[in-house]
């Protein structure tokens, strides 16, 4: 064997050892974090975790019950308002606009998604809780809300235009308008793909903490009204943690186990739905 | 309408028609649609040039040129799918039963004009849904079912299918679903059927029940449909339009279109000289 061949052979087997040990890394990765959170958070989760409030400071145990719904409260508004937003945006992206106005709208969707999020929640605060004179759900919902647009609107349109421009003729050479064919044959086929995209924008706000800070704030106690302040898994993750409490600190992992676990199961439903298969066979 | 200007004749049926006993059965013939004067352009790019032509009732009429030469456009102004792309533009008159189409509704409009497409194109529904879509849509109170049967029957696909209505479309092999597709334009009753090359992704077994089928609808409808294949012209049709980069070129009896072409562009083309 020439030095050379040598060389290339010991080169080409270099660089597949690198690049797969930078796959086993970010696999790795991950499996680090969740064991981590076991490890850690594990015997702190329990039946008083998802029932409880808080313990007064200096006592030990108590839950997140209130942080829990407070979170699925702020994430429900955020839905309520992001994604009918996102996609009746991209109905009007996919069908109707020019290519001017599509540009213009897709380059301004993709930097409100590159807006920091701390930057979202200043906004959300001047916006809402300035003027109500609260930190409020109301407030946390609508910051995440907005989080949620942009990621809505972008991959709900990509799915829109997936859709085989031949169904589109097919119904409209029968006597649909185009409301019509956009609601029974458009929508229907891309359905599959609108709920995934909407479920991974789900998850990608669920763990959003920097918005609600100074929008939905924090509370021990249960959050009666809409426009109070409310506690949420990220924000209570964050001033657990800072804590200089033992106890704390292990309920601060237990929150974040019960976070990256619906974040997890979420990711794993919407692969589910898409991998059942495209509605329309590609040809 | 343009009949005061032009000879109505001229209008209503084929510009070159030499024989006098063609001309006479021709003038007989009821006009379902009338072609005057069609320009079209996309953008700034005209692609049709002063087409005239008429469409018989109950007659098939073929389309025939080589690729881009405007055939699949003419057949799409006849039910203005032309007006879901951009930048189109059409000039001239198409009647429909003497009532000009431009100026109709066009979704009432393309319920009397079925079209069918190159490639099948079912929905993601089952096969029962994918023929009662133009009914539903258009609010028939009439009974579905019977509906579904009909056209199911009518398009030669009843036998294959009637077990399982409820499967999805998919399933069924491309022949079938091109069949499906007909079936599904043919339950709203449409006057008029247009098909743009409907056997070209098929195989040869599929496409000669599809151009027997299309013969026995004459009966329902009238036909008009775009082929690149001049046997299946000759086969299905009774009249044929040949057109070349835009323009029509001769318009006859297929017989006679075929056997004596009045032009001799049409007889390069057919006798495989081009295209």
């Amino acid at each position: 064997m020439s030095a050379r061949l040598r060389w290339r052979k010991f080169v080409s087997g270099f660089m597949l050892t690198m690049t797969g040990v930078c796959a086993l890394v970010a696999v790795s990765v991950l499996c680090f974090i969740l064991g981590y959170l076991v490890f850690h958070g594990g015997t702190s989760i329990g039946w008083n975790f998802f029932t409880k409030l808080p313990a007064p400071v200096g006592e030990t145990g108590g839950g997140m019950a209130n942080a829990i719904l407070g979170s699925a409260k702020l994430l429900f508004l955020a839905s309520l308002f992001g994604v009918p937003i996102g996609f009746f945006g991209a109905i009007y992206l996919a069908e109707f606009s020019g290519s001017t106005v599509a540009f213009i709208v897709r380059y301004a969707a993709d930097l409100l998604n590159g807006v920091p999020s701390i930057v979202i929640g200043i906004f959300a605060y001047s916006m809402v809780v300035l003027p109500f004179k609260h930190f409020s759900t109301l407030a946390g919902g609508f910051a995440l809300g907005l989080m949620m647009i942009p990621i809505t609107l972008r991959s709900t349109e990509e799915f829109l235009r997936s859709v085989p421009n031949a169904l589109r003729e097919g119904a409209m050479a029968l006597g649909a308008s185009k409301w019509k064919t956009i609601a029974t044959v458009i929508v229907p086929t891309a359905y599959r793909g609108i709920l995934t995209a909407v479920l991974l924008a789900f998850a990608r706000v669920a763990g959003e903490t920097a918005p609600l800070l100074f929008t939905a704030f924090g509370n021990r106690f249960w959050s009666h009204r809409w426009n109070e302040p409310t506690a949420s898994l990220p924000v209570m993750i964050f001033t657990y943690a800072i804590s200089p409490y033992d106890d704390w600190h292990r309920q601060a992992w237990a929150a974040g186990l019960v976070l990256l676990g619906l974040i997890l199961a979420i990711n794993i439903v919407a692969r589910a739905i898409l991998s059942r298969g495209s509605a329309v066979p590609r040809s | 309408m343009h009949a005061s200007v032009r000879p109505a004749v001229s209008v209503n049926i084929p510009p070159i028609v030499t024989n006098a006993a063609t001309r006479e059965t021709a003038a007989a013939l009821a006009m379902r649609m009338t072609v005057s004067k069609v320009n079209f352009f996309y953008g700034t790019k005209q692609t049709l040039f002063d087409i005239n032509l008429g469409i018989a009732a109950n007659k098939v009429t073929a389309l025939i040129g080589p690729s881009g030469c405007g055939k699949s456009t003419l057949l799409r102004t006849l039910n203005r799918m032309y007006e879901t792309v951009r930048d189109t533009r059409l000039e001239g008159e198409i009647l429909l039963d003497g009532r000009s189409i431009l100026s109709q509704d066009v979704t009432a409009l393309r319920r009397c004009i079925g079209m069918v497409f190159q490639r099948p194109n079912p929905f993601p529904k089952s096969i029962f849904d994918n023929v009662a879509y133009g009914l539903r849509i258009n609010g028939s109170r009439a009974p579905l079912s019977e509906a579904v049967e009909k056209s199911l029957r009518r398009a030669a696909l009843w036998d294959e299918v009637k077990d399982h209505l409820h499967k999805s479309a998919y399933e069924l092999s491309g022949g079938q679903q091109q069949r499906l597709c007909i079936a599904r334009a043919l339950a709203v009753e449409p006057e008029v059927l247009l098909l743009d090359e409907p056997c070209s992704a098929l195989d040869p077994i599929s496409t000669a029940k599809i151009e027997e089928l299309l013969v026995q609808l004459k009966d329902l409808c009238t036909i008009v449909t775009v082929t690149h294949n001049m046997q299946q012209a000759a086969r299905m049709s009774d009249f044929t339009a040949f057109l070349l980069i835009g323009q029509l070129i001769e318009f006859n009896p297929t017989p006679q279109l075929f056997t004596t072409p009045g032009d001799p562009r049409t007889e390069a083309y057919i006798t495989g000289r081009f295209g």
